[in-house]
């Protein structure tokens, strides 16, 4: 079949570039609130004593954003692009493709409202109320039917396996939202969960933490099979590898929840079996990142001039750090000094600035030349810039997290001879302070990046098509 | 069953299954199919068959 493909398809990249530029638009929307409510934890008067400003309803704002509107942005644009090129066949249905783009912005806009209103049903990472849910599960089978289908009408008789991370993302989040999301409602802004207790404890994680094994690791890792060999110029290391790690990575990821609830109401049992699955899960998640890391074998030299290559790459070093630092995480002892402090937020944070938002900005300054018809973006140089900010942001906000997590857990632990706690809490957040702050500074190179990242995309797409050189071209010309 | 042998024959079942996608993906049979797919990503490009034919050598 491959000699039939040598016309190209009339793609729908219209859907795949509205998705691409709101995702840097909701990335600027979402870490610009972070860097606010980062900035109020060293200097709590930022929220002026208005109610809609305050940390606790900023906080899930924050998270919705970056995690579900850039994020979520990210692999619209992203999947909707592979599963095309990759199947040789235009979307599945454009109608479908408009409606997952206008109700996904439908849903950003009501959280944007809701969340600092304070109407939440504060589940972590699922605080939307009910008629927004209902919204975000239509949306989502909307956006499933639309890639199967294509899947289904393709011109090529193998699926590429980013495809299937791809499908297993979006399968298993419908399963995800729709299960932990179900409530009564009592009003049309209140609703309760069904489940009480330590069940709903237990179904919140199991959620929460596949919202990190499927939204923002196996889409990602979609994301990561289709644009490191695309930006490399060579196929993947090993495919065979990548079939064993998707099998893995897939049946491992959806038993680590309950390690987010050690020590807690959860029955032990559960606990040593969420530790367990996350220790090895340690495995397909290094097999995964070496796949990635050596399909540059041979082609080291392209790091030194392709500093989209490089955002890519570093992306998948910090994806193989934070999915180390993980499975440490969840060893109970370990848990137990790590759990409820600033390292949990670092550990987060090296997972999602440093893997998921690197992998998605990589990809998009792959696509925008390719979406707007042009060879490279504006400025390769720009884009040097925005991978040296975000780099050193990432590694501030995680060392600085890193020292005052390990700084609380030893200081809340401590006691004296008689038994009594050597701090108080109180003295724990003042050592915190210096801390807050480094993670601040580390926010602002981060978002200096983004607003780098939107002025190199809006010189990109407003100029004249086929303006620019490819960025191997300028390299050479330079 | 008590909780015990459930999750043995959980551990057991779920080391065969992987055992299975192991043997199935680096089975010579497979080989070829794999090696096409791995190339899909640069398939619909028309300039690239001569690139295709330097990466597979």
């Amino acid at each position: 079949m491959s000699d039939t493909s040598q016309v190209t398809p009339d793609y729908n990249y219209k859907v795949v570039r509205q998705f691409t530029i709101m995702t840097i638009i909701w990335g600027i929307v979402g870490m610009a609130v972070g860097l606010l409510i980062a900035a109020q934890l060293f200097a709590p008067a930022l929220n002026f004593d208005v109610p809609w400003l305050t940390y606790s309803r900023l906080r899930p704002l924050h998270t919705n954003a970056v995690i579900f509107a850039f994020g979520g942005c990210a692999l619209f644009a992203t999947s909707y692009y592979i599963v095309q090129r990759t199947c040789q066949v235009r979307l599945f249905s454009d109608k479908l493709a408009a409606f997952t783009f206008w109700g996904w912005q439908a849903v950003i806009v009501l959280a944007a409202i809701t969340l600092p209103l304070g109407i939440t049903s504060s589940k972590e990472y699922a605080e939307l109320e009910w008629p927004i849910d209902i919204l975000i599960a239509l949306v989502w089978v909307a956006y499933i039917i639309n890639f199967f289908g294509t899947l289904v009408i393709r011109k090529v008789s193998h699926i590429y396996v980013a495809n299937w991370f791809l499908g297993a993302f979006m399968l298993t989040v419908a399963v995800l939202h729709i299960g932990n999301s179900m409530a009564l409602p009592v009003s049309f802004t209140k609703s309760y969960s069904i489940y009480a207790g330590a069940v709903d404890a237990m179904m919140q994680w199991w959620y929460g933490h596949n919202a990190v094994g499927f939204f923002l690791t196996a889409g990602f890792l979609g994301m990561m099979y289709y644009f490191v060999p695309k930006q490399a110029g060579r196929p993947v290391y090993s495919y065979r590898l990548s079939v064993v790690h998707f099998w893995a990575l897939i049946s491992l990821y959806i038993w680590a929840g309950p390690h987010h609830l050690h020590y807690t109401a959860l029955p032990d049992w559960t606990q040593s079996l969420g530790m367990v699955m996350s220790l090895i899960l340690f495995v397909p998640s290094w097999g995964g990142m070496i796949n990635g890391i050596m399909t540059l074998s041979g082609a080291w030299h392209k790091l030194r001039t392709d500093p989209v290559l490089r955002f890519l790459i570093v992306s998948l070093s910090f994806y193989g750090m934070s999915t180390f630092e993980g499975p440490m995480m969840s060893i109970k002892t370990v848990n137990a000094l790590s759990h409820y402090t600033d390292w949990t937020v670092g550990h987060v944070h090296s997972g999602a600035l440093g893997w998921v938002a690197m992998v998605s900005i990589g990809s998009v300054y792959h696509l925008i030349p390719i979406l707007f018809g042009q060879k490279g973006m504006y400025s390769t140089k720009l884009v040097n810039v925005h991978f040296w900010l975000a780099t050193i942001g990432v590694v501030l906000y995680i060392v600085a997290m890193w020292m005052s997590g390990v700084l609380q857990g030893l200081m809340w632990r401590a006691v004296n001879e008689d038994g009594t706690l050597t701090y108080s809490f109180v003295e724990s957040l003042e050592a915190s302070y210096p801390f807050y702050v480094v993670r601040f500074i580390g926010g602002v190179f981060v978002v200096a990046g983004m607003l780098v990242m939107a002025y190199n995309t809006y010189r990109t797409v407003r100029a004249p098509k086929g303006s620019f050189a490819s960025a191997d071209a300028a390299a050479q010309a330079a | 069953m008590d909780q015990g042998i459930i999750g043995s024959i959980f551990t057991v079942v779920v080391f065969v299954a992987f055992i299975g996608v192991c043997w199935w993906a680096f089975s010579g049979r497979n080989k070829k199919r794999f090696d096409e797919a791995a190339n899909l990503p640069f398939a619909d490009e028309p300039t690239t068959n001569e690139q295709n034919e330097k990466r597979e050598s």
